[in-house]
């Protein structure tokens, strides 16, 4: 169910533009597709983690005696063991290989150990015995914002705020007059990325003393920046290769199990596999920021915004990871693509005792989201507009500024895509159909209800995100391109160390090699570390980024070729020349920092906008809801590859939807509560509605083919559109997602 | 305290030494057996990535323990596909674009193939009764149900 307004290219041997079929597909299917996790070597041996049960508490001492001596053990190591830096992180080099004096978080990594069995392995950890003395934990953000809360490192518990003053803010805090004021506090709770794949890999020692990693991870370079001062070790010596990746979300942009299986594996000089089991996986990575958020809104009497104050409180837990970054997404997107005159916003990430939050899908602007789409709800009520009126008033458009004060640059058709949202026909209602199906009903087969007590609602919202990194990062992407005659025919190879997380950028690069080269028959080589870093897989950038390289080497080997004149067939050169390779780096477009005191800047160098609309049934009585159906418009710059696309707005729209109606990292103390896929719910498949899509070709003139980052957007506005229509079907506030039965049932 | 599992895996007799008493099905297919098509997303039966057949009836190979396959008969994602030629399951999900990061995709496969046999006409509401087990983290499942509707028209009878 999905309509393409514009046209793309046509596509007559595999270029952008078509449906081609994944690369790795086949190997999928059948089952025999090398993931992190099915890496063998004969003599490998198995790591496992010792990780902390308390919260926080300072390390008296830590006993190895039993675990070494147990039989089939071959190496138990703890921070004494790190051979070169013993901290590593993304943002911030403040989170431990192997915790040194104390421990920030129930989950912490303590020691490790080496086996001949996964079993062995994790008996030898239980029998190391570590004491510990319990201290009082900062698990409250609020608290941790207090200068008197216990710092939790150096430096305070603040980890950045980062304000955004514009229009009559500039001079004071005082709200310039409003006909209507809405004000709207509200709260997200701990997601977790799930991927299925658990952390996983293969670290080999090799003779010249460096480690060999097979890894599934999003930015091999950035592992190895961490990895190779922890290891002690020259960069060139740690040579990383991506093993298949089972979902990354942006789980795999920290380091997990990367610096103990080398430092295992240097160590006893055989190869050591690491694989986390489900529950581990949850204390292995970092979440989703859990946020605290008050929003108000102030508008005319024609619902036009006047004003919009916020206060964003993001939780990231025991160690910084991106919060930084976090925090200036937040804060850069926190009043939505909408015109406001006067902003005053105050984004902040603080530390606390919880676990590490840092990447996931949408990255700071999912929480803003949500208070602010909330909020727009809350203003069409009070101005007597529809939620769709309400927007569209207020809409961004080319040539407008966020809060930023970066100009809108280039095509947002916001209204547009508002309209075509509305206008789109409705699904049926379930409990209005005789004789309903109950699996179509809240509860399902269960059969808590035949339609009575159901109500329906319809909700809609829209979305920001940035595309690429932000805030003046030197963000590139580099990509060799090799032509050559394999067995009489021309044959591209090209070689990248982007990362396919299953996004399907291996199909996309083949693509726009065959466009470029008008070549059929192209290779994508594994992503590894011998060519130059292509950045994350991550913020929806690398058909941007690292398709931008492999067109910029593509154009340099075309160069090449039309030296030897237009007359001779490509194979007439290439048996002339011997293969041509080529290779480029590509930089977007530069951002700059937002400034500290007002958050002005072009921090962004792309946004993207997504707008859904939700249709509900809510069983009222037992506070079970059923989504009906999912509709979104989407407008992606240009279409490279359709059916890899929708699955890219499908997934991100079930993330949503999780977040909506179901997933939390649920915290008692500073505790994880519910660890393990019984627990900690994500959507199936009887979860998850037809969804109606609708993409949209307005190109971007600095971006490649025009294309605009695609993989997150959906993500932000799925959420409020549910919760909107939850609403709808209610009549409940609802300020919190995930929306739990007892929030709709017990009010 | 290793004991010797005897199974037909695939359609092959084997026979594997060494096996704790405490490990899966899946653990001996993975790592004893050079089959790691079956995945191990959860190792608590929530997710449906080890599905196999045990005589025939789809399972969880993480919850099956070895010595409980003694004598009996296996079949995996690995064995679908004729050689070259992909079980009509197997070419559905390709061309849908049912698989993103695969790692639900053998799980998925070996549930729709099963769904198939009992029902060749499944409707959507079946369909998702029937995967309901099977978690999938990136498609939102609109490319499944697309895959398991292709694979059924292609399998039914022509009238
Ligand atoms: S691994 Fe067996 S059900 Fe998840
Ligand atoms: S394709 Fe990744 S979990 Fe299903």
């Amino acid at each position: 169910m999905t309509t393409s307004k514009a046209t793309t290219s046509a596509n007559t041997f595999g270029g952008i533009g078509g449906n081609l079929p994944r690369p790795d597909g086949t190997l999928k299917v059948r089952g025999e597709f090398a993931y992190s996790s099915d890496l063998w070597l004969e003599d490998m041996l198995w790591g496992a983690t010792l990780r902390s049960p308390h919260v926080r508490a300072r390390i008296l001492g830590i006993d190895l005696t039993e675990a070494i001596a147990m039989p089939g053990v071959h190496a138990v190591l703890t921070h004494d063991d790190v051979p070169g830096e013993k901290h590593y992180g993304l943002d911030r080099r403040d989170q431990p290989v192997l915790a040194v004096d104390q421990v920030r978080y129930q989950g912490e990594a303590v020691a490790i150990v080496a086996a001949d069995h996964p079993e062995t392995a994790r008996r030898a950890a239980k029998a190391i015995k570590v004491s510990y003395e319990p201290l009082p934990p900062v698990v409250d953000p609020a608290w941790a914002l207090d200068p008197a809360s216990p710092p939790i490192h150096p430096g305070g518990n603040v980890v950045r705020r980062q304000p955004v003053r514009t229009g009559v803010f500039l001079d004071g805090p005082g709200a310039p007059p409003a006909d209507v004021v809405v004000v709207g506090e509200y709260e997200v709770g701990m997601q977790d990325q799930a991927f299925l794949g658990p952390e996983s890999g293969l670290a080999v020692p090799a003779e010249d003393g460096g480690v060999d990693l097979y890894i599934a991870t999003q930015w091999l370079h950035v592992d190895r920046d961490q990895l190779a001062p922890c290891l002690g070790l020259p960069p060139e010596l740690v040579r990383l290769t991506l093993a298949g990746v089972g979902g990354a979300f942006g789980a795999r942009e920290d380091l997990s199990m990367q610096v103990h299986a080398c430092m295992l594996a240097l160590r006893t000089g055989r190869p050591v596999k690491i694989v986390y089991d489900r529950q581990e996986s949850f204390f292995g990575h970092v979440h989703r920021h859990p946020a605290r958020m008050r929003y108000e809104h102030g508008a005319d009497a024609d619902g036009r915004l006047v004003y919009v104050k916020a206060e964003i409180l993001l939780d990231g837990g025991a160690y910084c990871s991106s919060s930084l970054a976090v925090v200036g997404n937040a804060a850069s997107l926190g009043a939505g693509p909408y015109e406001v005159p006067n902003i005053h916003i105050d984004a902040y990430g603080v530390y606390t005792n919880n676990p590490p939050c840092g990447a996931m899908r949408g990255f700071g602007a999912v929480q803003a989201c949500f208070g602010y789409e909330s909020q727009m709800d809350r203003l069409a009520a009070a101005c007597g507009l529809s939620p769709v009126e309400i927007r569209i008033r207020n809409a961004v458009s080319e040539g407008s500024r966020i809060a930023t004060g970066q100009l809108v640059d280039t095509p947002a058709p916001l209204a547009e895509m508002l309209a075509e949202l509305a206008a789109m026909p409705m699904p049926d209602l379930p409990a209005e159909r005789p004789g309903p199906d109950l699996r179509d009903l809240p509860g399902g087969v269960s059969q808590t209800t035949r339609g009575e007590g159901v109500r329906h609602g319809v909700g809609y919202a829209v979305g920001l995100k940035n595309i690429c990194y932000s805030e003046g990062f030197d963000d590139y992407s580099t990509a060799r391109v090799r032509v050559e005659l394999l067995g009489g025919k021309p044959h591209v190879l090209v070689h990248t160390a982007a990362a396919e997380v299953g996004q399907g950028l291996v199909t996309v690069l083949a693509q726009i090699a065959r466009t470029e080269l008008g070549v059929a028959n192209v290779t994508v080589a594994p992503a590894d570390t011998r060519v130059g870093s292509a950045g994350s897989s991550s913020a929806s950038r690398q058909s941007y980024m690292t398709g931008g390289a492999v067109r910029a080497a593509c154009a340099a080997v075309r160069d090449r070729l039309a030296a030897h004149g237009p007359a001779e067939s490509l194979t007439e050169i290439l048996a002339l020349t011997g293969p041509i390779e080529e290779t480029r780096e590509y930089r977007h477009r530069p951002t700059f920092p937002m400034d500290p005191f007002t958050g002005q800047g072009d921090s962004h160098t792309q946004l993207a906008l997504c707008v859904h609309r939700a249709v509900v049934a809510v069983d009222v009585e037992l506070g079970l809801v059923k989504t009906v159906e999912l509709a979104a418009v989407q407008d992606v710059g240009r279409i490279l590859n359709p059916i890899a696309l929708e699955g890219q707005i499908h997934g991100a729209s079930a993330q949503g939807l999780g977040l909506a109606l179901m997933e939390e990292i649920q915290m008692e103390g500073g505790r994880v509560l519910n660890p393990s896929f019984t627990d900690y719910l994500i959507p199936t498949i009887l979860d998850m509605p037809p969804m109606r899509l609708s993409i949209l070709e307005h190109p971007d003139p600095h971006a490649p083919y025009g294309l605009r980052g695609a993989g997150e957007p959906a993500t932000l506005s799925s959420t409020p559109a549910i919760v909107a229509a939850v609403r709808n079907a209610t009549g409940l506030e609802l300020p919190r997602v995930p929306i739990r039965p007892e929030h709709i049932a017990l009010t | 305290m290793s004991i010797r599992v005897n199974f037909t895996v695939n359609g092959s007799a084997e026979s594997v030494d060494g096996v704790w008493e405490g490990e899966s099905l899946l653990y001996v297919l993975r790592e004893r057996m050079g089959l790691p098509g079956s995945k191990n997303a959860c190792e608590q039966g929530e997710c449906g990535s080890c599905t196999v057949y045990l005589d025939g009836i789809p399972v969880c190979a993480c919850l099956v323990a070895a010595g409980q396959v003694e004598g009996r008969s296996v079949r995996t994602v690995e064995g679908l596909a004729d050689g070259d030629r992909l079980d009509p399951v197997q070419e559905a999900f390709l061309e849908c674009g049912a698989v993103q990061c695969g790692f639900c995709t053998p799980g998925l496969i070996v549930a729709c193939h099963d769904l198939l046999a009992r029902n060749p006409a499944p409707g959507d509401a079946e369909i998702r009764e029937a995967l309901a087990g099977n978690l999938c983290r990136c498609t939102g499942y609109e490319k499944i149900l697309d895959a398991v509707r292709l694979a059924a028209a292609r399998r039914a009878p022509r009238p």
